[in-house]
């Protein structure tokens, strides 16, 4: 009987390192806040264009996160893409004439949204809009500017 | 020309024969479930045979897999000044796709191995025929509690295995390459989700992985030829089938979950 | 009881046998392993089913247990048609059906006392206090109670044979079979079995069922004896009356001699022919 005793204790331990596993990969590797409503405000933003920003990219101020992209739609009117952003809650003391652009971390990195506070006394609301953005910056325009910038160039011959 | 159709078409026929004698097998299985609830200690057994048994060779590989990402990861984002998301290119990896297949094919190695060649001597000796004999279901007996047991087991061998690699990718980002312990960890957690890479990578898979890798090495035992070269024939159909299903399985998995 | 070459009538030696076989005929893929076998086992006796190796004896108890089912022809058990009934009857059958496999079938990942004590704990719900003695008792009539921490593998032929026993009479069965209990024991262990098989007989009150082909040790034991060649009874009766058959045959495998009806070759072009010294046609 002892050795089912140990057998049984080795199940135990056995099946709770798998759980705690389970857990680490729950709390540590992935997040699970997000799997709970979401708390936060909404604030809308249009851009021109938003290059490769996904669904749950973070959105940041000073480096630090404050909330996720919640949605993003198109306006069929104007053409502009329609971000909607979810601030967390306690950030709620955020400028209306905050803009927001559209950045790489790193070269390759993920596209995040980040924020840049203005100067006004009144302060972000659900529902609220920023009036100020700024489009993604997107490779192809960005070399084909230089390139064209480049020819220009070269009639004063002068290098930058 | 029309002899290799013809033995195309019988190893077509041969195929199709097997697959329906494992189904009608799996049938057995899961018809003797419900003589096994009355039975838990039957499982916990097999739990410590198939479960417990394959935790060191789970661990130390999860270890040295998750080691060798986060060498690689830095060495490929480190050109790039992208080496902050080491966690993420570490974690991702391992839990929608390494995690679940390698645990799945060290445990067919390991388990699943063992598994085939311990029925197919039960075989060989005539246990089975003898249990029979005693009016003792061998389904309900050996069958179903190795199956369930294993099918038990392989969710949480990839559990671990997947967190132990995190924790060595860990290791190796942020002791030995300097990579920052914060962002290693934030930038994992932003691009991690619970529900689409944890849940659908290696919970779902695993427990897809887990019931092929069961059901073929049971099965290969039970329908293994009882002499001492079909048990050697069996057991490596066992190691090479698994590992063809589930690399094939997870292709499908992985177009299904992570498909654009 | 006289000797009759190849019955056709049944054989019923004693009243009310406990199993019947009639017409039985069985095959495996084109090759004919039973054709039209009568047998009558008598109750309480011992009963010998005897051959040359390869003549299905062993198959002839896999179909009396239910495990395979015969092509034609009928198997009575206790006057339940073994081949006709359900999964659920058939195993309520087993539970008083025993049979010692040739090579004792002990669990290897069990010790004796749990293969002894393992169909006490799957068919019954006796207090483990209870099982502990039944095992015990049943182990201590085959001598083995002493050795009951051992595991299979550290057991000899002889004892894995003797445990496999105890492990038989768990549930007081009404029959044993015994597959091949002899081959390959040596001269102790085998009166051992012989006089252990007799007093578990006479004392527990079983029907026995032996199959095996060596011929004094069965011969010693065994109340009637059938023998069976290519697939069907070529004699039966008590030892005495085999003793004194006139069958060339029966003469040839009860005395174990080199010549006589059953050849040592097995049919074959002749010797010259294959050797391609004859001229013409050797081949009948």
């Amino acid at each position: 009987m002892v050795a089912i005793k140990k057998l049984e204790l080795a199940v135990g331990v056995f099946v709770a390192l798998g759980l705690v596993a389970f857990f680490m990969l729950a709390m540590k590797v992935s997040n699970i806040a997000e799997l709970g409503e979401d708390k936060g405000y909404k604030v809308t933003a249009r851009f021109e264009s938003i290059g490769g920003l996904k669904i749950r990219a973070p959105v940041s101020l000073a480096g630090v996160r404050i909330g996720r992209v919640a949605n993003i739609g198109l306006d069929t009117q104007t053409y502009e893409a329609v971000v909607t952003l979810s601030i967390d809650p306690q950030y709620d003391r955020l400028p209306t004439d905050s803009s927001a652009s559209i950045l790489t971390s790193g070269l390759l990195g993920e596209q995040y949204v980040g924020l840049e506070p203005g100067g006004m006394d009144t302060y972000l609301k659900n529902g609220s809009t920023l009036k100020l953005t700024q489009s993604a910056l997107v490779l192809e325009k960005l070399i084909a500017r230089m390139i064209t910038g480049a020819a220009d160039s070269e009639g004063s011959s002068k290098k930058p | 020309m029309l002899e290799s159709v013809r033995r195309l078409g019988r190893l077509a026929l041969r195929f199709l024969q097997r697959l329906g004698k494992a189904t009608l097998f799996l049938l057995g299985l899961l018809g003797a479930l419900a003589a096994l609830c009355k039975r838990p200690g039957l499982i916990v057994k097999q739990l410590y045979s198939l479960g417990v048994l394959s935790l060191p060779i789970i661990a130390m590989s999860g270890l040295f897999v998750g080691m060798v990402l986060g060498l690689q990861g830095y060495a490929n984002l480190v050109d790039f000044g992208a080496t902050s998301t080491l966690g993420t290119v570490v974690a991702l990896s391992l839990v929608r796709e390494l995690g679940p297949v390698l645990a799945a094919l060290l445990y067919a190695a390991r388990a699943g191995s063992a598994l085939t060649a311990e029925i197919g001597l039960m075989k060989v000796t005539e246990q089975l025929a003898c249990m029979q004999m005693m009016a003792v279901d061998p389904f309900a007996r050996v069958f179903a509690p190795r199956f369930v047991a294993g099918f038990i087991a392989m969710p949480l061998l990839a559990g671990i295995f997947t967190a132990i690699g995190v924790l060595g990718g860990y290791f190796v980002a942020v002791k030995q390459l300097g990579v920052d312990s914060g962002a290693f960890w934030s930038q994992m957690q932003a691009s991690v989700g619970l529900v689409d890479d944890v849940i659908k990578g290696v919970v779902i898979k695993s427990i897809a992985f887990g019931w092929v890798a069961n059901w073929i090495a049971v099965f290969e035992g039970y329908d293994a030829i009882p002499t001492s070269e079909g048990i050697s024939l069996a057991t490596t159909r066992t190691v090479v089938n698994t590992a063809l299903v589930v690399l094939a399985l997870d292709f499908v998995l992985t177009a299904i979950f992570f498909g654009v | 009881m006289s000797a009759v070459t190849h019955s056709a009538a049944i054989p019923i030696p004693d009243a009310a046998p406990l199993i019947t076989v009639r017409n039985l005929s069985f095959r495996r893929g084109s090759r004919i392993i039973f054709e039209n076998v009568d047998l009558a086992i008598p109750r309480g006796k011992i009963t010998a089913i005897m051959g040359p190796s390869g003549t299905g004896k062993t198959t002839l108890l896999r179909l009396i247990g239910g495990q395979i089912r015969p092509d034609a022809g009928r198997i009575d058990v206790d006057g339940a048609c073994v081949h006709e009934l359900g999964r659920r009857e058939l195993y309520q059958l087993r539970k008083r059906m025993s049979m010692l496999f040739q090579s004792g079938a002990l669990f290897t990942d069990l010790s004796v006392y749990d293969n002894v004590a393992f169909p006490l704990r799957e068919h019954t719900r006796l207090p483990e206090s209870f099982i502990r003695t039944l095992t015990l008792m049943k182990l201590e009539a085959v001598g083995l109670r002493g050795a009951r921490h051992l595991m299979p593998s550290e057991l000899s032929g002889g004892m894995a044979r003797r445990a496999a026993l105890a492990r038989a009479i768990a549930l007081d069965p009404m029959m044993i079979m015994y597959d091949e209990p002899f081959s390959g024991q040596d001269p102790i262990t085998m009166g051992v079995l012989v006089k252990l098989i007799r007093t578990l007989n006479d004392a527990l009150g079983l029907t026995s069922i032996i199959v095996s082909h060596d011929v004094k040790e069965t011969a010693s034991i065994a109340d009637y004896i059938y023998l069976i060649s290519d697939g069907s009874v070529v004699d039966h009766g008590t030892p005495q009356a085999l003793e004194h058959s006139r069958s060339g045959w029966v003469e040839q495998f009860l005395h174990a001699l080199p010549d006589g009806p059953m050849s040592f070759h097995y049919p074959a072009p002749t010797y010259a022919h294959d050797l391609a010294l004859a001229e013409g046609p050797a081949l009948a």
